[in-house]
């Protein structure tokens, strides 16, 4: 065939005439089947075409084997039987002789007949009315299961959706908001680890879409669940995870979401400053607003903890048992307040001494115990740790872009100021973990000896820093602070016991996770050391740590910026890191998991003796 | 037509148009139905024009005398008598030949056409070209079942040098584009039906390879919205392919209709005549019909608006007919202000009661509408006490319609088909929306009830005997309460059913199937009453009249028949789509029948003539829907191209273009005010339509009126009121309820 290269058609070859004339016994010759194969290809797109017009009558775009019967049928030809199933023929090829054929498997009737399990005949077919539109406006809940958002997707997009939706909510096509599964962790999770990804997937645009993911994520973080109810569900990771999640999509959209910035930064205000939430809510709040950086840590959490302090002082202040559950909460929120605290000390100090270093050349003389907020452009500091100076970055960006003029109003409480305050709650406990901050920032080995003095002088490392001349001011401050403030002496005790217990805890379940840790560290407790040994203890501990960290923190650097590993497995890899300021992005999990039951443990000390 | 062309010097082109309304009528006749030639002779004329009636006589003559001939040769003798008698011819017209013929056998045929001489061969030859080809013609014709496809592809067979002919084509190409701009759009309009015809020549000449090469060479010049047919085209190779192709035979049996200003038509005239270029000169004289005008020649934006159809554009006098496109008055129907109705308008407060009474008792009251046809110009049926009493209840719910506007657009409501594995091929509801109807692939018809009252048969004949007849309630009692159910199915077709339509008084319910039947099923024992056989091939879609009684159906077999549920045989019959007839709409006053077909053409039909009175071109695909608009001015038409088209039947114009579906538009329906437009289609979307903004804001000039030049602005996004999308269903079906609210159907199709 001297047509053979233009293909607009299928068409049966010559051979393939031949092979079936000599399968119905006739000998064909050449020119003849090349007759007839040509002949067979006009007839069969003829009958094609006529098919076509079946179906569009049946108001379908498939062709069915149906239809291209019915167009035989009417131009008299033979229908053929067999192929009418709906599912696809599958076209198998033997190589040796280039030969295609329809597999036709063998059907075995007995054992259909036979079979128990008598196939449910389809549903009736009904009619069912639903009012999709009211006024031409207003669309309710469009006939099926897809939100109206949905259905503005792009073909690939909706692909996408139907991918992430079937992976995630399974067979239950329900489950399509937040809200409706807030009894179920377990799914809860899901969409998290959903949300997640679709931050991170760098192909997607979310546009305006970054507001609903975050404010589901605002959900996690901040609602009483459901499932918050039971003690034994570990919703706290879940806040933790959101926490993280709100981090990072600021950190990677913080384009999209400038203007939310405020407005999550109120939210959380108001739920901290509300004494009706549970403890669980107020724990999110804290969570969170660490989450958005220690600026607004600095921002919210510090003024309010004064006032919000007291609260949560009654709470473990109550012995009672019906308020164990309840105790258990706040001691979570402590250790939350207490991690957030301690960044904020050891980022502003950071600033401090930064922005000193910045300004050194100008004012040498100038006393840096009244900051400035000088730190606002990123651009002037050079971070120590490029994950949390972006996400700083992009706290200091909003406050002077997004709400500059409120930010304004306020005026930053100094840093001693601030060190004093917040001793004065948490007393040793805090200073400890202050002291670690800017040694590890600045890699500079800490040795044990100097470490165990430091309790009193905790900025002490930073004095590595190049501004040292300015260090022995601030020093000077810290050391002053807890002396003069005259705090209240029971906490201070306690705190004391806390860091001594908090040792001893954590070498014991350094890897366990928190709700397990918890119960069990009041019947370990009690065998610890006596408050006396404390002090060394912490100290030596920490010298232990800073260099079994020292590894660790160069391999941190070298980590991508956006790093696949989920921050559990070093929770587990790593237990005694975590106090200091490790990338924002990943010290929610692995921090609070570990430290907050140690915490709880050292409270529980705290009371037995 | 003699006025129209009156100046035009060609006298070759004057008697082609003459002659080429008896070839039409002798085509389609034959080839439909022996009977339509005396049921309805309308329809082969209607195409062309009576005037000439002095010219025509000899021909008419010329035809009755090849059918006689044709009868006789198939030993019909008493068809022969009977056609001969009515047709008023002397006996010995064909006395002596016959005798001869049958002495001579087959052989004989061809003496018969030689002793004709000026009749029958002068007839075929005149399509033939040559006279030798003309007497072998009928021989040939005799012996094949379809006669008139052998004597037309014959008109093939006059021999050209196969290898001039890209060279003829090429020239003509180098010239038109040659010509000024202003020309350029008008003659590009013959490219294709040149390229067709001299790519069919080759085939049927059996040069194949230069009819493929001529094919490769020139196809992708063609417009694109001819791709389907050039598709068809490509895969025709072979004379015998020629054959009993369809396509093909609509391509032939019609001239392509062109429409050409004076000064364009002058132009290619010259240059043909100086390059001696008489192929293409020859198979414009032949195959197309050149409709010449006086004035400024089209823009290609024009030009492309009403193109695309099977058979070129529509010849203006086609559009002349004057159609009676007023509403019938309404008879006066006193509202009885009964207790009932008193209360319920009680509670609305009194002074809102009169005031939409009087309007709408007033509007009914004014006198006839000048464009409307007589009240009796086509018989209707009497109306009974049952229809007074849905009249009454029409009025009422009239008043309480909501307005519908670009500003109040209405709700819509989705009646979703689910578990429809079978296959949702038709659906329609009541129009006071109380039952719903579906056709499905599997042959059944289901009828669902969408309001709380169920479905009942009526009582067995036994149980009937039992029943007071005398008592008020006895339209209750027969019905049986035991059968009551939600949905009834209906069986008695053997192939999908395809159209399907309610009776206005809710009793029957028609459907029409792939097995060539409709059917009338009866809606109070829900069993067929009648199957009627008059397609034999699938009738894809029928309607019943808007006042009962009659309804239309049209298939495959590329005529819409109008029936009467009374009578067995259908009391008319349209004939001359070129392809199937896909759908068919009632006008609201019942006097005319519209009808969309594959060819691409929207006709309208007289009811009472069988004329068509209305050739609409301009869509690119098959058209699936129509709807008139309630006022009967305007028709709406949707095709396979995703476009609706509206259209002003009183002047016979394309008046619009509403551009945004993006699949097959299966379903179109006028707000029951025709303010609003909805669209419903393959691609799962209602979209509504500012109409009335459309049609106001129409230019109806006197000059475009006559000529039928239209401008259309692209306006489809003002006029796009809305878009209402489903998840996964198609739209198949719309209607507004008697309060506007929009109801949409469809099967979800998961």
């Amino acid at each position: 065939m001297a047509d053979r290269e233009e293909r607009r058609f299928a068409e049966v070859s010559r051979e393939s005439v031949r092979l079936m004339a000599e399968g119905a016994g006739v000998e064909l010759g050449d020119d003849v089947a090349a007759l007839l194969a040509e002949d067979v290809c006009y007839r069969l797109r003829e009958a094609t075409q006529s098919s076509s017009q079946f179906m569009r009558h049946a108001k379908r775009r498939k062709l069915t084997v149906e239809d291209f019967n019915r167009a035989l049928r009417w131009s008299n030809v033979e229908a053929i039987c067999g192929y009418g199933a709906q599912d696809a023929l599958p076209f198998r090829s033997v190589k040796e002789g280039e030969l295609f054929f329809v597999e036709d498997r063998d059907v075995n009737l007995v054992e259909l007949a036979l079979a128990t399990n008598i196939p449910k005949g389809c549903a009736e077919t009904m009619v069912r009315v639903n009012v999709s539109y009211l006024d031409g406006k207003g669309n309710l809940e469009p006939q099926g299961t897809v939100p109206t958002a949905v259905q503005s997707l792009s073909d690939d997009l909706l692909k996408y959706y139907q991918q992430i939706t079937r992976a995630i909510l399974g067979e239950d096509p329900h489950l399509m908001k937040v809200k409706s599964v807030s009894h179920d962790l377990e799914q809860l999770n899901r969409l998290m680890h959903m949300v997640k990804s679709l931050v991170q997937n760098p192909y997607l645009y979310l546009g305006s879409y970054v507001r609903s993911l975050v404010s589901s994520v605002m959900y996690c973080i901040l609602e009483p669940l459901a499932a918050s109810i039971n003690p034994l569900n570990d919703h706290w990771t879940l806040r933790d995870y959101a926490a993280l999640l709100l981090s990072h999509i600021f950190w990677t959209h913080g384009d999209l979401v400038s203007g939310l910035y405020h407005q999550i930064v109120l939210s959380l205000q108001k739920v901290l400053s509300d004494p009706v939430r549970p403890l669980c809510s107020h724990y999110g709040a804290v969570v969170g607003l660490h989450a958005l950086g220690w600026k607004a840590v600095e921002r919210v959490l510090f003024p309010h903890l004064p006032a919000y302090w007291a609260n949560l002082q009654a709470v473990l202040d109550d012995y009672s048992v019906s308020n164990a559950q309840v105790k258990a909460d706040g001691h979570k929120v402590y250790g939350a307040i207490l991690v957030a605290v301690e960044r904020l000390l050891k980022m502003k100090a950071l600033s401090l001494s930064q922005s000193a270093e910045g300004h050194a050349g100008a004012h040498p003389g100038s006393v840096v115990g009244a900051v400035s907020y000088r730190v606002n452009s990123p651009g002037l500091s050079p971070p120590p740790e490029p994950l949390s100076e972006a996400a700083l970055g992009i706290a200091s960006h909003l406050q002077v872009g997004g709400a500059g003029c409120h930010w304004e109003e306020w005026t930053p409480v100094p840093l001693p100021a601030m060190y004093c305050e917040l001793y004065s709650f948490f007393g040793d406990s805090l200073a400890v973990r202050f002291s670690t901050g800017p040694g590890f920032g600045t890699h500079s080995p800490c040795t044990p000896s100097q470490l165990s003095n430091s309790r009193k002088e905790p900025p002490g490392p930073a004095s590595n820093l190049d501004t040292t001349r300015k260090m022995p001011q601030l020093t000077a401050n810290l050391n002053i602070s807890p002396r003069q403030d005259g705090s209240p002496a029971v906490p201070r005790a306690s705190s004391m016991q806390r860091s001594k217990s908090s040792s001893s805890c954590s070498r014991q379940r350094s890897a366990g996770l928190s709700r397990e840790v918890f119960p069990k560290a009041r019947f370990t407790s009690p065998q610890t050391t006596p408050p006396a040994f404390s002090f060394l203890i912490g100290g030596r501990q920490m010298g232990q740590r800073c260099q079994g960290r020292r590894p660790f923190q160069t391999m941190f650097a070298t980590t991508p910026p956006v790093s696949a590993v989920p921050p559990r497995t070093y929770a587990h890899k790593l237990p005694v890191i975590g106090r200091v300021g490790k990338p924002v992005r990943r010290w929610t999990c692995s921090h609070y998991s570990l430290h907050l039951p140690l915490l709880c443990v050292c409270v529980c000390v705290s009371q037995t003796v | 037509m003699a006025a129209v062309q009156g100046g035009m010097s060609d006298a070759d082109i004057e008697t082609d148009i003459k002659t080429e309304p008896s070839t039409d009528g002798f085509g389609n006749n034959n080839a439909n139905d022996g009977r339509v030639l005396s049921a309805s002779p309308g329809s082969g004329s209607s195409t062309g024009s009576n005037k000439q009636t002095a010219a025509v006589t000899p021909e008419d003559q010329q035809t009755l005398l090849a059918v006689l001939q044709f009868l006789k040769k198939n030993k019909l003798i008493e068809s022969v008598e009977i056609l001969r008698r009515e047709a008023g011819l002397p006996e010995n017209s064909l006395d002596p030949k016959a005798t001869e013929s049958a002495g001579a056998g087959s052989g004989g045929a061809a003496g018969i056409v030689d002793l004709e001489g000026g009749d029958v061969s002068s007839l075929l030859s005149r399509v033939t070209g040559s006279s030798s080809a003309g007497a072998q013609a009928p021989t040939k014709a005799v012996a094949e079942d379809q006669p008139d496809v052998r004597v037309v592809l014959s008109a093939y067979s006059q021999q050209g040098d196969p290898t001039l002919y890209e060279v003829y084509y090429s020239d003509l190409k180098k010239f038109i584009e040659t010509v000024l701009d202003c020309h350029r759009a008008e003659l590009s309009q013959v490219f294709y039906p040149l390229f067709v015809h001299m790519y069919l020549e080759l085939v049927y000449n059996n040069h194949e390879s230069e009819a493929k090469a001529f094919f490769e060479k020139f196809s992708g010049d063609q417009e694109c919205y001819y791709e389907e047919d050039l598709r068809v085209l490509s895969g025709l190779t072979k004379k015998e392919h020629m054959r009993g192709n369809e396509t093909l035979l609509d391509f032939r049996t019609s001239k392509f209709v062109l429409r050409i200003s004076r000064d364009s038509y002058q132009l290619l005239k010259r240059h043909l005549q100086e390059r001696q270029n008489n192929q293409i000169w020859n198979i414009i004289q032949e195959h197309l019909y050149i409709d010449i005008f006086d004035g400024m020649p089209r823009s290609k934006s024009q030009i492309d608006a009403m193109s695309g159809s099977l058979a070129g554009e529509a010849k203006r006098e086609a559009n002349k007919t004057k159609v009676y496109y007023g509403l019938l008055k309404e008879p006066e129907i006193e509202l009885p202000l009964d207790d009932e109705d008193e209360e319920a308008e009680n509670e609305e407060g009194k002074p809102k009661k009169k005031k939409p009474k009087k309007d709408s008792m007033g509007s009914k009251s004014k006198k006839q509408d000048p464009n409307a046809p007589s009240q009796n110009r086509i018989p209707l049926p009497e109306l009974k006490d049952s229809d007074k009493l849905d009249k009454i209840m029409y009025m009422k719910e009239a008043t309480k319609r909501i307005r519908l506007g670009s500003d109040n657009l209405p709700s819509v409501c989705f009646y979703t088909f689910l578990n429809a594995y079978q296959g949702l091929t038709a659906v329609d509801f009541t129009d006071d929306s109380s039952l719903i109807a579906g056709g499905f692939a599997d042959s059944t018809v289901r009828v669902w009830s969408v309001t709380p009252k169920k479905l009942r048969k009526v009582k067995s004949a036994a149980d009937l005997n039992l029943i007071d007849k005398e008592s008020d309630d006895v339209l209750e009692r027969i019905m049986d309460e035991k059968t009551a159910s939600e949905s009834k199915i209906m069986y008695g077709h053997s192939g999908p059913v395809y159209g399907i339509s309610f009776s206005p008084d809710r009793n029957y319910l028609l459907s029409s199937s792939e097995d060539g039947t409709v059917r009338l099923w009866s809606l109070l024992t829900f069993t067929c009453l009648v199957a009627y056989k008059g397609h034999n091939y699938p009738v894809w879609d029928t309607q019943f009249s808007p006042y009962g009684y009659y309804f239309v159906s049209g298939g495959h077999d590329r005529v819409a028949r109008l029936w009467a549920t009374d009578h067995y045989q259908p009391l008319r019959i349209f004939s001359g789509h070129l392809a199937d007839i896909t759908c068919t709409r009632f006008h609201p006053n019942s006097n005319y029948v519209a009808t969309g077909s594959s060819d691409r053409t929207i006709r309208v039909w007289d009811v009472l003539s069988g004329n068509c009175v209305r050739i609409f071109t301009g869509h690119k695909g098959p058209i699936h829907s129509l709807a008139f608009s309630p006022n009967g001015k305007f028709l709406a038409s949707g095709a396979t191209d995703g476009r609706v088209l509206l259209w002003d039947i009183g002047h016979g114009l394309m008046v619009g273009e509403l551009k945004g579906h993006t699949d097959t538009i299966y379903s179109l329906r006028f707000s029951r005010d025709g303010e609003i437009l909805a669209s419903g289609s393959m691609d799962n979307t209602v979209r509504l339509w500012d109409v009335m903004k459309a049609f106001d804001d129409l230019e109806t000039d006197d000059f475009t009126a006559a000529t039928g030049h239209i401008h259309l602005q692209d306006n489809s996004q003002e006029l796009l009121l809305g878009t209402y999308t489903t998840k996964s269903t198609p739209v198949i079906h719309l209607h507004f309820t008697r309060r506007n609210l929009l109801l949409a159907a469809g099967a979800f199709n998961p």
